[in-house]
């Protein structure tokens, strides 16, 4: 080794613990960064909406501008009514196609409707508005909570697609055997076994699904369209949080611009909520299956 | 990872006792499993090539042989558990008492219904109690079971395999909560409870330490007479402890089938002699 040796390793263990902590401080700034949008949201909408949120604000209906008071209680059930709906069609078209997917890996026609999931999922929210208006809307000639309830359900249907897909995928083939040597039937096994074993999964996927959409405002724009009535009808306008917020929130009185601020607070809470849950399920999911693989590999 | 009983762990006497007794000296309803002229392969893949064999009604027979020989291949094929792989493909025929399992007419379902399987590793299922675990086949087979003729199959069951004292106060526990020896004897019962008359078994020692490999072959020999049973082992010892009759596989081909002791002290085929010896494998 030439003489240099011990000084140059030292000055390479130097540059390299620099370039560490570089690196490290670059992905803690960027971790950061992430969190800030989402930091600074709650703490603005904590702010803005805290002043008008009362018992009120939850069981009253909207009022016309300059009356003081009025509510959300309407928008509140509306959102709650569509997800409803959008749930009863996205999930069981989604969990159908997941499970298709992921027992028939490798045909073409699962290689294509994995395509077309995907992109379903990237397609502009704005697009599915339009075509749920040519649907239903154009056809039944009125706005209705059905036409924005499908619209919901048709975001929802790729992520739950694919979601269900990756939890099947994960259920060991030794148990998908283990069923079938019993004499379960394939759909049994699927259905009780398979599925039985990736629910905890589906539930947390589909909770999320339901959070994401819950937010949507443009497919609701020419479907469900809004009002300011109480109505729980699917055949009818119905009133949705993000509607609400959207024409408070560009409306030119103060008082609705406002309420804006803390139907937006609501909508968030309501998000944290589901993924809040959904983390919660997938916890008690973790347990149970890292308790099962580890106990039978362990010995 | 403990490892499978060394060479000298010794054998209880009752399994050293038995090892003489004649095939044939069982009278019992456990059926007669023929297979005949069975080849098995995955797309291009020849994983058993033309074997024909005998296993007697009530007797334990093993089947050796070195890792990929096809001997897995070869038990999956007699409870069409094979075809369950996507370009899995079969010829030949599986008689039990006389009728193919791979006659056309004959259900899969219904055949494996009939027969147990235990795999290598553990496969309770994870959203199950050990109640419903253990009952889950016989529920497959026969939905209307009310509730005290389920409760008695659960107990009677668990004492055969060795695990009701154990988990008698848990019966509604999730079965993660159990050891890999005792999730192993839990899907030894889920086998048993719907009483198969044949017992396919997939080295299901693999994953165990000694003790409880030891329940499970004591549990073979208690066995012996009711249910047919066809064992897979890597583990030499093994098939000599609990087999009536050895079946030696090599690259697909049964090399030959004996009676055990036979099959151990004095080989036909030169090849069995150097597997058995060690010299490879």
């Amino acid at each position: 080794m030439p003489r240099t040796a011990r000084g140059g390793e030292q000055t390479t263990l130097q540059a390299r613990r620099r370039r560490s902590a570089i690196m490290t401080s670059l992905v803690w700034c960027a971790s950061a960064i992430c969190l800030l949008p989402l930091v600074l949201i709650t703490a603005h909408l904590l702010v803005g909406g805290a002043r008008v949120l009362g018992p009120r604000f939850f069981t009253a209906l909207p009022t016309p501008p300059g009356v003081s008071g009025g509510g959300i209680a309407n928008g509140i059930a509306g959102t709650l009514l569509l997800l409803l709906v959008a749930a009863a069609i996205g999930l069981p078209i989604g969990l159908g196609a997941g499970l298709f997917l992921a027992e028939r890996t490798r045909t073409r026609l699962a290689e294509t409707v994995r395509f077309l999931a995907d992109v379903l999922s990237g397609l502009p929210s704005i697009v599915i508005g339009i075509f749920v208006w040519e649907l239903i809307v154009r056809p039944s000639g009125q706005f209705s909570a059905l036409a924005g309830g499908v619209a919901l359900g048709v975001l929802m249907i790729p992520l739950i697609t694919r979601a269900t897909e990756a939890m099947v995928q994960l259920v060991p083939n030794a148990l998908r055997e283990a069923a079938l040597a019993l004499g379960y039937s394939r759909a049994r096994t699927s259905l009780t076994i398979v599925l039985r074993t990736a629910l905890p999964g589906i539930v947390t996927a589909s909770l999320l699904a339901v959070a994401r959409v819950a937010g949507e405002t443009a497919p609701l724009l020419f479907t469900a369209f809004g009002t300011p009535y109480w109505s729980l009808r699917l055949d009818a306008p119905i009133a949705a949080l993000p509607l609400q917020i959207f024409n408070y929130a560009t409306s030119p009185y103060d008082d609705w611009r406002a309420q804006a601020w803390g139907g937006a607070l609501v909508l968030i809470v309501l998000v944290f909520a589901l993924s809040w849950l959904a983390r919660r399920v997938t916890e008690s999911r973790r347990e149970r299956l890292n308790a099962t693989v580890a106990g039978g590999a362990a010995e | 990872m403990s490892r499978e009983p060394a060479v000298t762990a010794r054998p209880t006497p009752a399994v050293l006792a038995r090892v003489d007794v004649a095939p044939d000296a069982i009278h019992t309803a456990a059926p007669t499993l023929r297979i005949h002229q069975l080849t098995a392969s995955y797309g291009e893949r020849v994983a058993v090539r033309d074997v024909s064999l005998e296993c007697a009604p009530g007797r334990v027979t093993a089947i050796i042989g070195p890792s990929g020989c096809g001997k897995s291949s070869l038990l999956r094929c007699v409870n069409r558990l094979h075809e369950s792989v996507v370009d899995a493909r079969v010829s030949g025929a599986v008689h039990l008492d006389g009728r193919d399992v791979y006659a056309h007419d004959v259900d899969p379902v219904e055949i494996r219904r009939r027969i147990g399987f235990v795999s290598q590793r553990p496969t309770p299922f994870p959203m199950m109690s050990i109640r419903d675990n253990v009952v889950a086949g016989l529920r497959a087979a026969t939905p209307r079971l009310d509730a005290r003729a389920l409760d008695a199959c659960v107990e009677r069951t668990l004492r055969r395999v060795g695990l009701w004292d154990e988990v008698a106060r848990r019966l509604d526990d999730d079965p993660a909560s159990l050891s890999g020896g005792q999730q192993q004897r839990l899907c030894l019962a889920r086998a048993l409870a719907p009483e198969p008359r044949l017992l396919l078994l997939d080295e299901p020692t693999a994953s165990l330490d000694p003790l409880s490999t030891q329940r499970v072959e004591e549990l073979v020999y208690t066995l012996r007479g009711d249910v047919t049973v066809l064992i897979v082992t890597h583990n030499l010892q093994q098939a000599a402890r609990v087999s009536d009759t050895t079946a030696f596989m090599l690259d697909g081909e049964l090399i030959e089938a004996a009676r055990t002791r036979a099959l151990f002290t004095t080989p036909a085929d030169a090849r069995t002699e150097a597997y058995i010896t060690g010299r490879f494998g």
